[in-house]
């Protein structure tokens, strides 16, 4: 792990109107570090990701990011041309539905070659060659390259999106419940997936869940939100078996167990 | 020279925020040290602390008071007031666990599970996948088991696998859960020949063991958890 953090978050809030999306969140991001933000739904953790990620505009507070150059730069002082620069390079976006990352209606292999396009890809066989690479990784039959996501099953659409934000080689990845809406057998074979290809490519990733055991299985450290504020934060095992906070405590006392 | 591992007036209790706020006290004053090429065994009654004091000496549990001084990259590094990233890179470099139960991951092989330690760590994966296969045999883990993922192994096999997974590494402090409670007599003879092996190879060791016959031949020195027994406020 590197000395130098490669996200700091500072105060970050989001209002609408006189509601909180989320309060005051300061944490700081190291590169090859997984934080997992859980907490139910209407707790936050959703508006805390899109302001993180530049979709949305806080209300006050600063995301810092450090540059492949090594230079900080303030996320929303930079133009909105750089921060899709960003956004279609050195970071990744995967959504609960895969059908808000993907274009539906082109090809499997063109899903994943638009990215490495917009990075400046322009040989056609090159491009077709790490689409292929790329859809085995995330265990995608070569020969439904062809095919558009459409004609997948959720769980290919979704390892797809994957493959589509990973094939740029991005330093950082922001997940929104990445295994929500999937059967169990089909998200344990994403989750395995993802862990796998975070560890390998030293990903940092920030991966919103409101489920615990997707929090153990991929995140080094976790924030717990209730009503728009960290309640509690800390290394992930920590804050699972031993929690301080009455409400950290009730949602892994709320766990059913198999 | 100070010892490799220094506990010093740990205290820990449990505030239960869903009955009411109710403390429960499980140690305080909990204080020894732990040197190279020891193994050390925690002693007491099931309810005592023991695991409570493996799990905050591995960062797992937070620390209410104390210190636990660890030789960690070059220093002294406090575990109780330590950040999540260096609790991850004490693990990755300084102390290995193994609990009393394989937390498993679906899809891993057992293999993987036993070499990830290694991978993480840098080293090829070839290399590390040989080491744990070697790990694995001397467990008597039968081969066709290594590809499969672990979590419909028995009770036994599994406690073989994280076994494996925390002897892999040569981490210099080794916290050891019960590592033989579900074995059979001749895979309890292997983990004590291991845990020696791990002594001469100056590895400190903090353990708990119900089994009198592998405590006795394990044990260097026992320490007694009822005397950190925490004095409950009249």
């Amino acid at each position: 792990m590197s000395d130098e953090p490669l996200l700091k978050v500072e105060s970050l809030t989001r209002s609408y109107g006189s509601r909180l999306g989320c309060a005051d969140v300061s944490f700081e991001l190291w590169p090859g570090e997984v934080l997992a933000i859980v907490g139910e739904s209407g707790s936050g953790k959703t508006t805390l990701l899109n302001c993180i990620s530049t979709r949305l505009e806080p209300s006050a507070g600063t995301v810092s990011y450090r540059m492949r150059d090594g230079v900080w730069h303030e996320l929303f002082s930079l133009g909105e041309a750089e921060r899709r620069f960003l956004m279609r390079t050195d970071w990744g976006f995967v959504h609960q539905n895969p059908a808000d990352g993907l274009r539906m209606s082109v090809s499997a292999g063109a899903n994943v070659g638009e990215r490495l396009m917009a990075v400046g890809q322009r040989h056609y066989g090159d491009i077709r060659a790490t689409a292929i690479d790329w859809l085995g990784r995330v265990e995608i039959a070569a020969d439904r390259i062809d095919d558009q996501p459409r004609a997948f099953s959720g769980g290919m659409r979704q390892r797809l999106q994957i493959a589509r934000n990973l094939v740029t080689g991005p330093r950082l990845v922001f997940m929104d419940e990445p295994t929500g809406g999937l059967d169990v057998s089909v998200q344990a074979r994403l989750l395995d997936l993802l862990r796998g290809l975070v560890s390998s490519m030293g990903l940092a990733a920030i991966v919103v869940t409101h489920d615990l055991a997707v929090a153990r299985l991929l995140s080094h450290r976790m924030l717990v939100m209730k009503d728009g504020a960290v309640v509690e934060a800390g290394l992930t095992d920590r804050v699972l078996d031993d929690p301080r906070h009455p409400y950290t405590q009730l949602l892994v006392s709320s766990i059913l167990q198999v | 020279m100070a010892a490799r591992l220094t506990v010093n007036g740990v205290a820990k209790s449990f505030v239960m925020h869903l009955q009411g706020g109710l403390t429960l006290p499980v140690v305080s004053g909990v204080s020894f040290d732990l040197d190279g090429g020891e193994c050390v065994v925690l002693g007491g009654p099931s309810g005592a602390g023991k695991s409570s004091i493996l799990k905050m000496v591995y960062g797992n549990y937070g620390v209410d008071a104390g210190s636990i001084l660890l030789d960690h990259d070059g220093g002294r590094l406090d575990i109780a007031i330590a950040r999540p990233r260096e609790i991850i890179a004490v693990r990755r470099s300084s102390i290995g666990y193994v609990s009393q139960f394989l937390r498993t991951v679906p899809r891993v092989a057992a293999l993987d599970v036993v070499a990830e330690p290694l991978v993480s760590n840098g080293i090829d994966a070839g290399e590390a996948r040989d080491r744990a296969a070697a790990l694995l045999a001397r467990l008597n883990l039968p081969e066709r088991l290594w590809p499969l993922p672990p979590a419909t192994f028995s009770g036994g096999e599994q406690q073989r696998v994280n076994i494996a997974r925390g002897f892999i590494t040569g981490h210099a402090v080794l916290l050891l859960d019960e590592p033989t409670a579900s074995l059979d007599a001749a895979n309890r003879r292997v983990v004590i020949e291991m845990i020696g092996e791990k002594k001469r190879a100056g590895v400190a060791m903090l353990g708990i063991f119900h089994d009198q016959d592998v405590r006795d031949a394990v044990a260097d020195r026992i320490v007694d958890v009822t005397g950190f027994a925490p004095r409950i406020a009249a």
